[in-house]
C-alpha cells in the first residue's frame, strides 16, 4: 500500500496548522507598517497560542455542553477541511470523499454552533455577536455556493482536486464566468472570516462586533482552539480560493520531489495575499450592518452573474 | 489573432459591459452613474473595433469611433455640465430596494437569454453570444429607468438602453449599415441635446429634478 | 419631383430657423406647405400613370400605400399650416409664446413635415426608423412649447415613453436585418422593403415573429395602442392645438403605416396569421379602453385624443384582420379619421382660445358665440362618431361586414366600442354647442378654410369615393395581401 499520499496528506494538515498563524501574524505586520506602527512581530500569535493554552478555563455556571463542546468541534471542522482542501498537493486520500459543497456545510457547521455557543452563556453580547452572523451567513451561503458552482460548472466537477487537475490541463483563461465567480468569491470570503469590510476582527466595541462577540465568553484553551479556528479559517478560505482560481504550483502527483516547491509556492501566494488583504482593508472603511444586505447582495449577483455567462457566452 | 481568442474577448468584453449596466443600476451617485455608463461605452468602442478587424468590417471602426467620441466623450460631458449647472443633488431615490432591484436585474437577464436563444442558434457570426447580453442591457436600462426618480437617472437609463441596442446590432449583424448607424447616432446626437434643454425646462418650473413631482397629468375621477 | 417633395420642407425648416419669428412667417409656412402638396400631387400623378417607382437608386420607394399617405399628409399640413397662420397669432397677442418659441415652432413644423414624409417614402427599413425618431423627436419641445408644469410634463413623458417604444423598434429591425442578411447578403440592400418583400418567405420565421413582437411594442406605442398609449392623451392636449392636429391626424397614421409594412413581411414569412391576430386584439383592446376612458374626460383635447385612440385601434383591428373589404375599410378609415380629427382640432383649438381654458364644463354657446365653430365642431363630432353619410360611416361599415365575415366573434366587442364612444362624445358635444354665450367674450376672426375644406372632402367621400381614390386603394390592397 502506497504510503505516500497518507503523509502528504498528514504534512498538508501540519503545515496548514503550522501556516495560518503565521497568516495572521503577516497580515497584522503589515497592517502595523502601513499605519507607521511597531508590530509585534510575525510570531505574536503563536505566542498568544501558548499563553493561552497554559490558561485555565473559566466557565459560567449556566454554561452547557454545546459551550464545552464548540471548540473542539470548530477545531476539528478546520483540520478536516484542511485534509480536503488541496494546499500542497491534489493527490488526498481524503479528496474523494468530499468536495467544495462538503467543505462549504463544514463552515456552515462550525458557524452554527459558534453562533449556538454565543447565545449559550445568555449574555447580550452573545446573542447579538450570533444574530448578527446568522443575517450574514444567511446571505453568504447562497453566494458562495453559486460561486462554487460556477467554478465547477466551469471545471465540470465539484471536487476540488479535480477542478485543480482541469485547470491545470490549460482549457480556461480567459473566461468571464471565472472572473465573475472570483469577484464574488473575494466579496464572500471578506464576510464569512471576518475582515473590513464586514467585520473588524480587531475590535471589542458592542456596535462593531461580529465575530468576537460570539467567543467573548471564551477563556483558556477554549479560546486558544477558537482562536485558532479562526486563523485556520482564514487559511483554509484563501488556500480555497488559490485552488478554484489559481492553483499553479500544487503539487500535481503524489510525490515528496514536488512537496518542497509547492511549500514554496504556497508561502509565496499566501504572502502576496496578505499583502491584498491588508490593501483591502487599510483602504475600505467599516460598513453599517445594515448595508451589509447590499454588499452581500453584490456577491450574489456577481456569483449568478458568473453562472449565467458560462451559460450565456461559453 | 484567431476568431477564437477573439471569441474570448468578445466575450468578455460583454460580461463586462453587463456589469456596468448592473453597477448603474445599483449606483446611488449621480457622478458614479456618468462615470460607469463612459465605462460601458469605452468597452462597447472596444469591442465593435476587435469585431471590425477580425470581421473585416471596416465600416465598424467608424462605428466604434462615433461611440467612443459620442458616448465616452459627449455625452458625459454634456451631464457633467448639466448636473454642475443645475446644481442637482448628488444622491439618487429609488423606488424599491437595491437587492431587490438586483434580482430583478437577474431575471431579466435570465428571460433575454431565453428569449434570444432560437436566434442565437441560427447566428454563424462570432459574436452570437452576446445578443442575449447586449438584450439584457436593453432590459436593464428599461428597469433603470422605471425604478429611479430622478429625471438624470432616466435619461441615463435610456442611453443606456441606446448602448444595448447598439451592442446588439453588433453582435446580430456585424453592424447595421452604415446610413443606418450614422441616423442612429444623430437621433442619439439630437435627443441629448433636447434632454439638455429638458432638463433646464424641468428645472426651472419644478425646481427639482425628481420625477415624482410630474404627475398632474393623472385620470381624474368623474365628478358630475 | 420626389427630391422636391422632400427638400421643399427641408428647405423650409432650416429657413424658418432664421425667419421663424417676422411677420410674414406663417405665410412662408403656407407657402411651403402648399408647395409640398403640390408636389405630393405630381409624384401622384406620375405614379398613377407609371406604376409603382424606385427612385434615388433603390433608396426611396413609391407605391399606392405610402403615396396616398403622403398626399394626404402633405395635404393635412397645408391646411395645417393655414390653421396655424391665425391661431398662432392669436396665442402670440395671448402672451402664450415669444417670439423665439414661434421661430422655433415653425422651423420644427417644417422639419416634422419632412420626417414624415421621409418616413413614408423611404425603400430602407432602417431609414424609416430614423425618420420616425426625428420625427417624434422634432415635435417633443413643441409639446412644451407653453412650458407649464403639465405641458412639460407631458413632453417628458411623451420623450420618454416614446423613445423606449422606439428603441424596442430598433431592437426588432436589428432582428429584421439579421434575418435579412442570411437571405440577401449583407449591406443597404438587405433593409430594402422592395428586396425584404420578394423574398419574405425565406426568411426564417422565428426570428421574423420574435422580431415582429419587438416591432409591434416599438411602433404599436407610437400609434397609441393599448397599453402602450400613456403618453398620447398628454401630448396630444398639451401642445399648440396644430400640433395636436398633426400628432393626432398624421403621426399616427405614419406608425400605423410602419406597422403593416412590417406585418405584411411577417405574415409572408410565417405563413401563419399570428401577427394579424396580435394586431387585432391589441387593436380592439385599444378600442375598448379609449372607448371607455372618454366617458371620464375633463378637458377637450384630451377627450378627442382619447378618441384618436380608439380610431386608430379600429384601423389597427382592420388591417390585422387582412382580406380585401378590411383592408380597403382600413385606408379609407386613415384617410378620414385624418381629416375629421385634424378639422375637430381646429374648431377645438379656435374653442378653446375663445374661452380662454380647455376644461369641456366652462366651454358653451359655440352656435350663438361662433357660428362656424360650433356648426364644425358638431359636424365633426357627427363624422367621428360615425354617423351617415359622412365617411368614416362608410370605412366603419365596411370593417364591421368584414368582422362579421372573417371573424364574427370579434363583432360584438367591436360594436360595443363604437357604440359606447358615440354616446360619451355626443354627451359632451351637445352641452358645448347649444346654450349661451359666456359673458366677456368678445368674437375673433378664426379660419375658415381648412375646417370648411375638410369637412367637406370627408362629406364627399362618405357619399361618393372617386374615380382614382377607389382605384388607388385597390391597388393598395392587392399590396397588403
Amino acid at each position: 500500500m502506497n504510503l505516500i499520499p497518507y503523509m502528504i496528506e498528514l504534512l498538508q494538515v501540519i503545515t496548514l496548522l503550522t501556516v495560518a498563524p503565521a497568516l495572521v501574524g503577516w497580515i497584522r505586520m503589515l497592517k502595523c507598517w502601513s499605519q507607521g506602527r511597531m508590530s509585534a512581530g510575525l510570531l505574536q500569535p503563536y505566542r498568544d497560542l501558548f499563553k493561552l493554552f497554559a490558561k485555565d478555563i473559566v466557565l459560567a455556571e449556566n454554561a452547557s455542553w454545546i459551550f464545552r463542546f464548540t471548540p473542539y468541534l470548530v477545531f476539528g471542522t478546520g483540520i478536516l477541511a484542511g485534509g480536503i482542501i488541496p494546499i500542497l498537493s491534489i493527490d488526498l486520500p481524503l479528496a474523494p470523499t468530499a468536495d467544495v459543497i462538503v467543505i462549504v456545510a463544514l463552515f456552515a457547521i462550525a458557524r452554527f454552533f459558534t453562533a449556538l455557543a454565543g447565545m449559550d452563556i445568555g449574555t447580550a453580547f452573545g446573542g447579538m455577536g450570533s444574530s448578527r452572523e446568522m443575517m450574514i451567513a444567511s446571505l453568504a451561503e447562497p453566494a458562495i455556493l453559486m460561486a462554487i458552482f460556477t467554478v465547477s460548472l466551469t471545471n465540470k466537477s465539484t471536487s476540488l482536486s479535480q477542478i485543480v487537475h482541469v485547470i491545470y490541463s490549460g482549457q480556461s483563461v480567459l473566461r468571464p464566468s471565472l472572473a465573475f465567480a472570483f469577484l464574488a468569491f473575494i466579496l464572500i470570503a471578506l464576510a464569512e472570516t471576518g475582515r473590513i469590510p464586514v467585520d473588524n476582527p480587531a475590535t471589542h466595541l458592542e456596535l462593531t462586533m461580529i465575530h468576537e462577540a460570539m467567543i467573548l465568553e471564551y477563556s483558556g484553551r477554549h479560546l486558544a482552539l477558537v482562536e485558532w479556528a479562526g486563523m485556520m479559517k482564514l487559511s483554509l478560505f484563501v488556500m480555497l480560493g488559490i485552488a478554484s482560481f489559481a492553483p499553479w504550483g500544487i503539487a500535481a502527483r503524489g510525490s515528496f520531489i514536488a512537496i518542497p516547491s509547492a511549500l514554496l509556492f504556497m508561502v509565496l501566494k499566501l504572502g502576496i495575499v496578505g499583502v491584498l488583504i491588508v490593501l483591502i482593508e487599510t483602504g475600505l472603511a467599516k460598513m453599517r450592518l445594515f448595508r451589509l444586505t447590499e454588499f452581500l447582495g453584490a456577491a450574489f449577483l456577481l456569483a449568478t452573474l458568473g453562472m449565467l455567462s458560462y451559460f450565456m457566452l461559453d | 489573432m484567431d476568431l477564437n481568442t477573439a471569441a474570448q474577448i468578445n466575450s468578455f468584453l460583454a460580461a463586462l459591459v453587463l456589469l456596468t449596466a448592473f453597477g448603474m443600476l445599483v449606483q446611488k451617485r449621480i457622478y458614479g452613474l456618468i462615470h460607469l455608463f463612459a465605462w460601458q461605452g469605452l468597452f462597447l468602442a472596444i469591442n465593435t473595433a476587435i469585431v471590425g478587424y477580425v470581421a473585416d468590417k471596416h465600416h465598424l471602426y467608424i462605428s466604434s469611433l462615433l461611440t467612443l467620441s459620442l458616448k465616452v466623450g459627449l455625452l458625459p460631458y454634456i451631464l457633467h455640465l448639466l448636473i454642475h449647472r443645475l446644481k442637482i443633488h448628488k444622491e439618487v431615490e429609488t423606488v424599491i430596494n437595491i437587492p431587490m432591484t438586483m434580482l430583478i436585474g437577474i431575471v431579466l437577464v435570465i428571460f433575454s437569454y431565453h428569449l434570444m436563444a432560437p436566434v442565437t442558434e441560427l447566428s454563424t457570426l462570432i459574436t452570437r453570444s452576446t445578443l442575449a447580453i447586449a438584450l439584457a442591457t436593453v432590459m436593464i436600462g428599461l428597469l433603470m429607468m422605471i425604478t429611479r426618480r430622478h429625471a438624470v437617472t432616466q435619461i441615463i437609463g435610456f442611453l443606456a438602453l441606446e448602448n444595448g441596442l447598439f451592442f446588439a446590432a453588433t453582435s446580430a449583424t456585424y453592424g447595421m449599415p452604415l446610413v443606418v448607424e450614422l441616423g442612429v447616432a444623430l437621433d442619439v446626437l439630437i435627443a441629448a441635446f433636447i434632454f439638455g434643454i429638458f432638463f433646464f425646462h424641468i428645472h426651472t418650473t419644478f425646481d427639482s429634478l425628481d420625477v415624482e413631482q410630474m404627475v398632474r397629468l393623472r385620470e381624474e375621477d368623474v365628478d358630475d | 419631383m420626389l427630391l422636391i417633395l422632400l427638400g421643399v420642407p427641408l428647405f423650409g425648416a432650416v429657413a424658418l430657423v432664421f425667419l421663424g419669428d417676422r411677420k410674414y412667417a406663417p405665410e412662408i409656412n403656407i407657402l411651403g406647405s402648399a408647395a409640398t402638396f403640390a408636389a405630393g400631387l405630381g409624384l401622384a400623378l406620375e405614379v398613377y400613370f407609371q406604376g409603382p417607382m424606385l427612385a434615388g437608386g433603390k433608396f426611396f420607394f413609391v407605391d399606392a400605400f405610402n403615396l396616398y399617405l403622403a398626399v394626404l399628409t402633405s395635404f393635412v399640413s397645408m391646411t395645417t399650416a393655414i390653421f396655424s397662420r391665425r391661431y398662432m397669432r392669436r396665442e402670440r397677442e395671448h402672451g402664450r409664446v415669444g417670439h423665439r418659441r414661434i421661430r422655433f415652432y415653425h422651423a420644427m413644423f417644417q422639419l416634422f413635415i419632412f420626417a414624415m414624409l421621409l418616413c413614408l417614402l423611404t425603400n430602407n427599413v432602417g431609414v424609416l426608423w430614423i425618420a420616425m425618431e426625428l420625427a417624434t423627436l422634432s415635435t417633443v419641445l413643441l409639446v412644451s412649447l407653453y412650458r407649464t408644469p403639465t405641458a412639460i410634463e407631458a413632453a417628458w413623458k411623451y420623450f420618454l415613453l416614446c423613445g423606449v417604444g422606439i428603441a424596442q423598434a430598433l431592437f426588432g429591425t436589428v432582428l429584421l436585418y439579421f434575418a435579412a442578411e442570411k437571405v440577401l447578403g449583407e449591406g443597404g440592400e438587405a433593409l430594402l422593403w422592395t428586396n425584404l418583400n420578394a423574398v419574405s418567405g425565406k426568411l426564417e420565421p422565428t426570428v421574423l415573429s420574435l422580431a415582429f413582437v419587438f416591432l409591434m411594442v416599438g411602433y404599436g406605442t407610437k400609434v397609441g395602442l393599448v397599453p402602450l398609449h400613456n403618453w398620447l392623451p398628454d401630448a396630444h392636449s398639451e401642445g399648440p392645438t396644430p400640433i395636436s392636429a398633426v400628432l393626432s391626424g398624421l403621426l399616427l397614421n405614419i406608425a400605423l403605416y410602419a406597422l403593416v409594412r412590417c406585418k405584411v413581411l411577417v405574415d409572408g414569412s410565417t405563413q401563419t396569421h399570428h401577427a394579424g391576430d396580435i394586431m387585432m386584439g391589441f387593436g380592439l383592446m385599444s378600442l375598448l379602453v379609449a372607448a371607455f376612458s372618454l366617458l371620464r374626460q375633463k378637458d377637450i383635447k384630451r377627450m378627442f385624443s382619447y378618441s384618436s385612440i380608439e380610431h386608430m385601434g379600429i384601423a389597427t383591428f382592420a388591417f390585422g384582420l387582412g382580406g380585401p373589404i378590411a383592408t380597403f375599410g382600413a385606408l379609407l378609415h386613415m384617410l378620414v379619421h385624418s381629416l375629421a380629427k385634424s378639422a375637430i382640432f381646429f374648431t377645438v383649438g379656435h374653442a378653446s382660445q375663445m374661452h380662454r381654458t380647455q376644461e369641456m364644463a366652462k366651454i358653451k354657446g359655440l352656435f350663438k358665440g361662433n357660428p362656424l365653430v360650433g356648426w364644425g365642431l358638431m359636424f365633426g363630432v357627427l363624422a367621428i362618431v360615425g354617423m351617415p353619410p359622412f365617411g368614416i360611416f362608410t370605412s366603419e361599415f365596411l370593417i364591421l361586414t368584414a368582422t362579421i365575415k372573417d371573424a364574427p366573434l370579434w363583432t360584438p366587442f367591436l360594436l360595443l366600442g363604437l357604440g359606447v364612444a358615440f354616446a360619451a362624445l355626443l354627451r359632451r358635444v351637445q352641452p358645448m354647442v347649444a346654450g349661451d354665450v359666456p359673458l366677456n367674450q368678445k368674437p375673433m376672426k378664426i379660419a375658415n378654410i381648412p375646417v370648411m375644406l375638410h369637412m367637406a372632402l370627408v362629406l364627399i367621400i362618405g357619399i361618393y369615393i372617386p374615380d382614382f381614390l377607389n382605384q388607388w386603394f385597390h391597388t393598395a390592397v392587392e399590396l397588403l395581401k
